[in-house]
């Protein structure tokens, strides 16, 4: 596979070839990274991004990883401060910023911007989420992390937690599960379960599936508990979120039944789901979660840009 | 009671075997109507042996495309097709329902960016037995009278 110009959209876009070439190549990085300090492959190069809605850490964690790579950075954190606010189309804005950028990176509350802009734009461009659709690299980073901690994604348990209705990390991670040999239990609310046509897909594919609103029975059988926040700003309704507010709270009472190689995950920011004493325990993964974001936007970013191959 | 009849056509289309009531969608997908096109008949909840009522539209001095035709699968996916020329029909085929639908079905997914920016709305077709399509944009699927109520 050709990766110099090509588009980082949906994990559907994704061989399972695609997905552990990107995550041998973030491993080669974070190890050069960690020998040299810094790295050069992107000297010249200027990544664009984005975010017509706000996210710091996917944004810093872009940027971390293009100056990483020696490259720089120019873009937005907000829609508010661009011409869009004036009424410009998508497909202009991303026109005129391909003028001034190597590479886009964009993130819009609406679903398929990202894709609308790969059309529009002949430099690459990487998806960092478009509503509640995909947030491709984000499961790149959750798949690295987990093959990091387990050195293998096959054979393992793996929990996904909360929100499932309207999680965009949990419908990709859970699309791209599909090309493991894993077992899935979702676990979440009645009102917040996961998407009928992706539970569908998933058995389609041969992945077992469970799905419980039981969390504490489930512990027990995980390796990974991938929690997720419920997402208050996605309720198209605040009575429906306060109907499931607060329905899961992962602390070390609860982790007692847990195995003790358990780790659990989160894309975070975390509310109130994962209390802060279980960040001192061995099960607790999604800060080291959050690091792998930088080795593995560095793979996309050097590849896409064709400086690393 | 009077029968209706159906003038025969020297040159143009037929589109035989649409269900009952839908006649009109099919003519409004495939842009029949315009003031400027030929000549259109529509002929509605005529007796069949195969679907006990049926639609036929009748287009006179245009030769649709089968992709043009095939548009109509979504809502009539037993429909027929019949190009007749000098009042014969020279040629027959059944429509079928092509790998993408492009610019006629819009998305229901209100945040779709299909819905917002200056695109022509995409699907694939996943499944045809039943018809599932998936949002090139959004990625969402729909299925069944999701697909009607959009065309």
């Amino acid at each position: 596979m050709d990766w110099k110009g090509r588009d980082v959209i949906s994990i559907r876009d994704f061989s399972k070839e695609d997905i552990e070439f990107v995550l041998r190549v973030a491993e080669r990085l974070e190890n050069e990274l960690n020998e040299k300090g810094s790295l050069d492959y992107a000297r010249g190069k200027i990544l664009a991004t984005l975010f017509f809605e706000p996210s710091t850490r996917t944004r810093l964690s872009f940027e971390s990883a293009m100056h990483r790579l020696g490259g720089s950075v120019i873009g937005f954190s907000s829609a508010a401060s661009t011409s869009v606010k004036k009424g410009e189309s998508l497909a202009d804005t991303i026109k005129t910023v391909e003028q001034y950028s190597d590479v886009i990176v964009i993130r819009h509350p609406m679903e398929g911007a990202a894709r609308l802009a790969a059309e529009v734009a002949d430099i690459p461009v990487i998806n960092a989420g478009d509503g509640s659709n995909q947030h491709p690299t984000q499961t790149l980073l959750d798949l690295y992390t987990i093959k990091r901690a387990f050195g293998k994604i096959d054979g393992l348990t793996i929990g996904l937690l909360g929100d499932l209705k309207y999680g965009r990390t949990v419908h990709s991670l859970a699309e791209a599960l599909a090309f493991y040999d894993v077992e899935l239990y979702l676990i979440s609310p009645e009102l917040l379960r996961m998407p009928k046509h992706i539970v569908d897909e998933l058995r389609e594919k041969g992945v077992k599936v469970h799905e419980t609103t039981d969390l504490e029975g489930t512990i027990p059988e995980l390796d990974v508990l991938y929690v997720t926040r419920i997402q208050r700003e996605r309720f198209p309704d605040e009575e429906e979120y306060l109907k499931v507010k607060g329905s899961y709270r992962v602390n070390c009472e609860l982790l007692k039944s847990a195995k003790e190689s358990m780790k659990i995950m989160h894309p975070l920011p975390r509310v109130d789901e994962i209390h802060p004493e279980v960040d001192k325990s061995a099960h607790a993964l999604y800060f080291r979660q959050v690091f792998s974001g930088v080795p593995v936007r560095m793979a996309l970013l050097g590849l896409t840009l064709g400086v690393i191959e | 009671m009077s029968e209706l009849k159906v003038t025969a056509i020297k040159e143009g289309t037929v589109i035989d075997h649409i269900p009952a009531g839908k006649g009109l969608k099919v003519i409004e997908i495939l842009r029949l109507n315009r003031v400027n096109g030929g000549v259109l008949l529509l002929a509605a909840n005529v007796s069949s042996g195969k679907l006990g009522r049926k639609d036929i539209v009748k287009v006179e001095g245009k030769f649709l495309s089968e992709e043009e035709v095939n548009k109509i699968a979504l809502i009539a996916p037993n429909a027929t097709v019949n190009i007749v020329r000098d009042y014969r029909v020279a040629e027959k085929f059944r429509v079928s329902i092509p790998d993408e639908i492009v610019g006629i079905l819009r998305c229901p997914n209100p945040n779709c960016v299909s819905n917002h920016e200056y695109v022509r709305s995409r699907f694939h077709v996943e499944g045809r037995e039943p018809l599932k399509l998936r949002c090139h944009y959004c990625e969402r699927t729909i299925e069944g009278d999701e697909i009607l109520g959009n065309l």
